[in-house]
């Protein structure tokens, strides 16, 4: 039986329509999936099914939902609510956000949040009883209860969130990128549980995802957005195994890196040698009680080859940034010492000699954060060039030309300001930033996470064709086990600031030595 | 947000109210002020005792003080005596405490330190205490009035550098520019002023009012501007002992300064609202997902 029925959806922000003309459908007790990248619409057709659309859209088109009312199903559009009796929110449908830290009220305890949700919703006498079954259907200990959102970890939070939606047993689960600010492992932990809920309580469930693999993990429907506009829809296996729409292909083709090897580029000697860096921070602790410290990095070492690309995965918050930092230049180490073709640094701040800056550059996360807002992009890309300055400036100029036809870029664009970019162009440009100098050795900091997963493919398309051509040597540190298996040659598992496992990439996810490199493997999102 | 050319955020700031507001007060108060450096209705060091107590009149539009001077002549230079040393204080307080707050947040360490506890100790001090001790060591005059306004100008300014350069030393472009081998105060001039300027130049609004208030204040118990010179704080002073007979007197510059702080906050905080790409993305949903 049909639950949601999207019809010709429009959703428009003055004269700029950003959703145009969508139509889905939800049967009872269906898992249906919506993938997009950012500017998809997804959201906002999310958000016009429950009614939450923000006051300054302008939505056409119907929306009607079946609502179970008094042992009959009444059709309802979520625009107009005409029975003021049915309440839409929360009673009939539920929503898990995509922000874990900030949709807990800070200052309520998790009980008394839950508690609100269920006497909103049914008048029922069983309140304390219902709390406790909620969270045990959750997955979580009783007593996070009585707790705080802040005393919970981000995985903790989204359950609980999921139990609030939960609350007044909805015909309809809104799912909102629930996993994507999680880790990988407590991502697969909340899809598993979303999965299970569902099957046992019979109700639907609309996932919304930018994430190819955790719709296909989750749902048996699956439609594709591509900024506004419906690309493909149909039952999962069928979508993913056929995909029809040139779109669709390129997603699923995003979302399974194929491995490149190089054959042309030989690992040369040992470029960079690590050894036995360890860095502690002190912990916050009473007055007068002994100091505590969190071991950020315990003893490691390690080599990088001239040419070679070595993987840094682990879970979040094993150190594997503090170690990226470490060695460019951006953060020192309490013991051991790095070797930087030659070059000593690593224990006290400027204590990286300019040659060997000059040698290794860096690639960061963020492709929003990389660039400064008030700068037009030349002037940040000749910012480098600060440590070549004996070079006259028509080879600065030469030098920046260059590096931004090789990322493939126009260089006329470098007279616009970053926000004329998009994310995947200020990735290149990033990279371009880091090339300027010609290193040997490029630190890359989770270089794709942050790009849609279109781009994904084409940023390490480009990094292992800059690799063949100039062997220039990574450091790519990243927790997606499957951009690492395409890129790496060889690659170090991380847990809790220790390295515990390393080994050829291969042989490394054939055969996992580590536990934590077993969970993270299982972990994988697999289509 | 803070890239978009000049002529867009002017036009968003000016749909704000409150922005209008103060951008009309401001520039009229401005107005007045240039004015009467060139020229005044009547000049205002000319005693015409037969005149004086007038009341409204279309020759003397606000009437004549004790001393039979023009009112309108006299609340012209007064709001520009006041607003030069108001401008002069801030400038004071910006030129030092805005180096300082940025040198705290780029170097950790005692440098920091020593920073951050020499602007708690001139916190500790009320302006009117510094500015009490600094007359008393050289004498009341508007220019000393302005170096203790300025001195109490200088942790405020501090405060708001350290606080907006400390979140963008984490941010990733700060990174690339230290991989870069740019120093500290290179980073500084060429990456964190640049980007702290908005949040600076609405403090700046906020203490000019301040500083016109509290100059107000200074000449009121005979700390400021002396005569013959004028000023809103010294009018104020000047028309108490006949307040009862003539309360107008008071009155009037008693309302300009009301007037003048008033529409200098609706300038700082409409100018807040556009320039601070916080506060409008906490206004709105992301509608880009």
């Amino acid at each position: 039986m049909l639950l949601v029925k999207v019809e010709d959806l429009r959703i428009s922000f003055g004269a700029r329509q950003v959703v145009n003309g969508i139509s889905l459908n939800i049967d009872l007790g269906q898992r249906v999936g919506v993938v997009g990248e950012s500017g998809s619409g997804k959201s906002l057709t999310a958000l016009s099914i429950i009614g939450l659309l923000p006051d300054a859209a302008t939505q056409t088109g119907t929306v009607s939902i079946s609502v179970h009312n008094s042992s009959q199903y009444v059709q309802v559009s979520s625009a107009n609510v005409p029975d003021s009796a049915i309440n839409l929110r929360g009673e009939h449908i539920g929503m898990v956000f995509q922000e874990p830290m900030t949709s807990l009220n800070p200052l309520m305890r998790i009980g008394d949040q839950i508690r609100e949700a269920i006497v909103l919703h049914i008048r029922a006498a069983d309140v304390d009883e219902r709390v406790a079954m909620l969270i045990a259907e959750v997955e979580l200990p009783a007593s996070v209860e009585k707790r705080f959102p802040h005393e919970l970890s981000g995985g903790q939070r989204q359950r609980i969130g999921l139990a609030i939606a939960l609350a007044a047993e909805p015909e309809l689960l809104i799912a909102d990128e629930p996993t994507s600010a999680l880790d990988m492992i407590t991502q697969r932990q909340v899809i598993d549980l979303i999965r299970s809920v569902c099957n046992k309580r019979q109700m639907a469930l609309l996932f919304i995802s930018h994430d190819l693999g955790a719709v296909a993990a989750l749902c048996e429907k699956i439609y594709v957005l591509e900024k506004g506009n419906l690309v493909e829809e149909g039952k999962a296996a069928d979508l993913l195994a056929a995909p029809q729409q040139l779109y669709t292909k390129k997603l699923i083709a995003a979302a399974k890196p194929i491995r490149r090897r190089e054959i042309g580029r030989q690992v040369g000697k040992p470029l960079l040698k690590v050894e036995g860096i360890s860095r502690k921070f002190k912990l916050p602790s009473r007055l007068f009680a002994p100091k505590q410290y969190v071991q950020a990095l315990g003893d490691i070492s390690f080599e990088i080859g001239e040419a070679e690309c070595v993987g840094l995965v682990g879970p979040s918050g094993c150190g594997k940034t503090t170690l990226s930092r470490i060695i460019a230049g951006l953060q020192i180490s309490q013991t051991g010492s790095l070797d930087f073709d030659g070059h000593k640094y690593g224990r006290t701040f400027d204590s990286m000699p300019k040659e060997a800056r000059r040698e290794l550059a860096m690639v960061f996360q963020d492709p929003f954060g990389s660039f400064d807002p008030r700068l037009d992009m030349a002037k940040s890309m000749f910012e480098p060039l600060n440590l070549l300055p004996s070079l006259n400036a028509k080879e600065q100029l030469e030098r920046v030309h260059q590096a931004v036809e090789r990322v493939g870029l126009d260089t006329d664009m470098l007279g616009r300001h970053p926000h004329a970019f998009s994310g995947g162009q200020r990735q290149r440009l990033a990279i371009a930033r880091a090339l300027v100098l010609r290193p040997k050795l490029v630190v890359l900091d989770e270089p794709v996470s942050a790009l849609d997963v279109s781009i994904r493919g084409e940023v390490l398309q480009l990094l292992s064709e800059l690799r063949e051509n100039y062997g220039i040597a990574y450091l790519f540190v990243s927790h997606d086990l499957d951009v690492v298996h395409a890129v790496a040659d060889r690659v170090l598992v991380m847990d809790k600031g220790h390295i515990v496992e390393q080994g050829h990439v291969d042989e490394v996810f054939n055969n996992p030595q580590a536990q934590i490199t077993k969970q993270l493997l299982a972990a994988r999102l697999s289509m | 947000m803070a890239i978009e050319n000049s002529t867009s955020l002017l036009r968003r700031a000016m749909a704000h109210p409150s922005f209008r507001v103060g951008v009309i007060g401001s520039a009229a108060f401005l107005a007045l002020a240039l004015v009467s450096l060139v020229w005044t209705p009547y000049p205002t060091d000319i005693v015409d005792i037969p005149n004086r107590f007038a009341s409204f009149s279309v020759t003397h539009w606000l009437g004549t003080d004790y001393l039979g001077r023009d009112q309108f002549s006299l609340l012209m230079t007064g709001i520009a005596n006041s607003l030069k040393v108001a401008l002069l204080a801030m400038a004071i307080g910006a030129m030092i405490g805005v180096p300082l707050g940025l040198i705290a947040a780029s170097s950790k360490g005692w440098l920091e330190a020593v920073i951050l506890r020499f602007n708690d100790f001139i916190f500790a001090f009320p302006a009117l205490i510094s500015a009490i001790i600094i007359t008393t060591l050289f004498g009341p005059s508007a220019i000393n009035a302005m170096v203790a306004i300025g001195i109490f100008n200088i942790p405020v300014f501090a405060r708001v550098a350290r606080g907006g350069a400390l979140s963008l030393w984490t941010l990733e472009y700060v990174d690339a520019a230290k991989l870069s081998g740019l120093s500290n105060a290179q980073i500084n001039v060429r990456h964190i002023f640049p980007n702290v300027a908005s949040l600076l130049i609405v403090q700046a609004t906020i203490q000019l009012s301040l500083g016109v208030l509290a100059e107000a204040g200074l000449s009121y118990i005979g700390l400021g501007t002396q005569p013959p010179e004028t000023s809103l704080g010294l009018m104020l002073k000047e028309a108490q002992s006949f307040f009862f007979g003539f309360p107008m007197q008071a009155v009037i510059p008693g309302l300009a300064i009301v007037l003048f702080v008033i529409s200098f906050n609706l300038l700082g905080d409409g100018l807040r609202d556009t320039l601070d790409p916080k506060l409008s993305k906490a206004g709105s949903i992301n509608v880009a997902g």
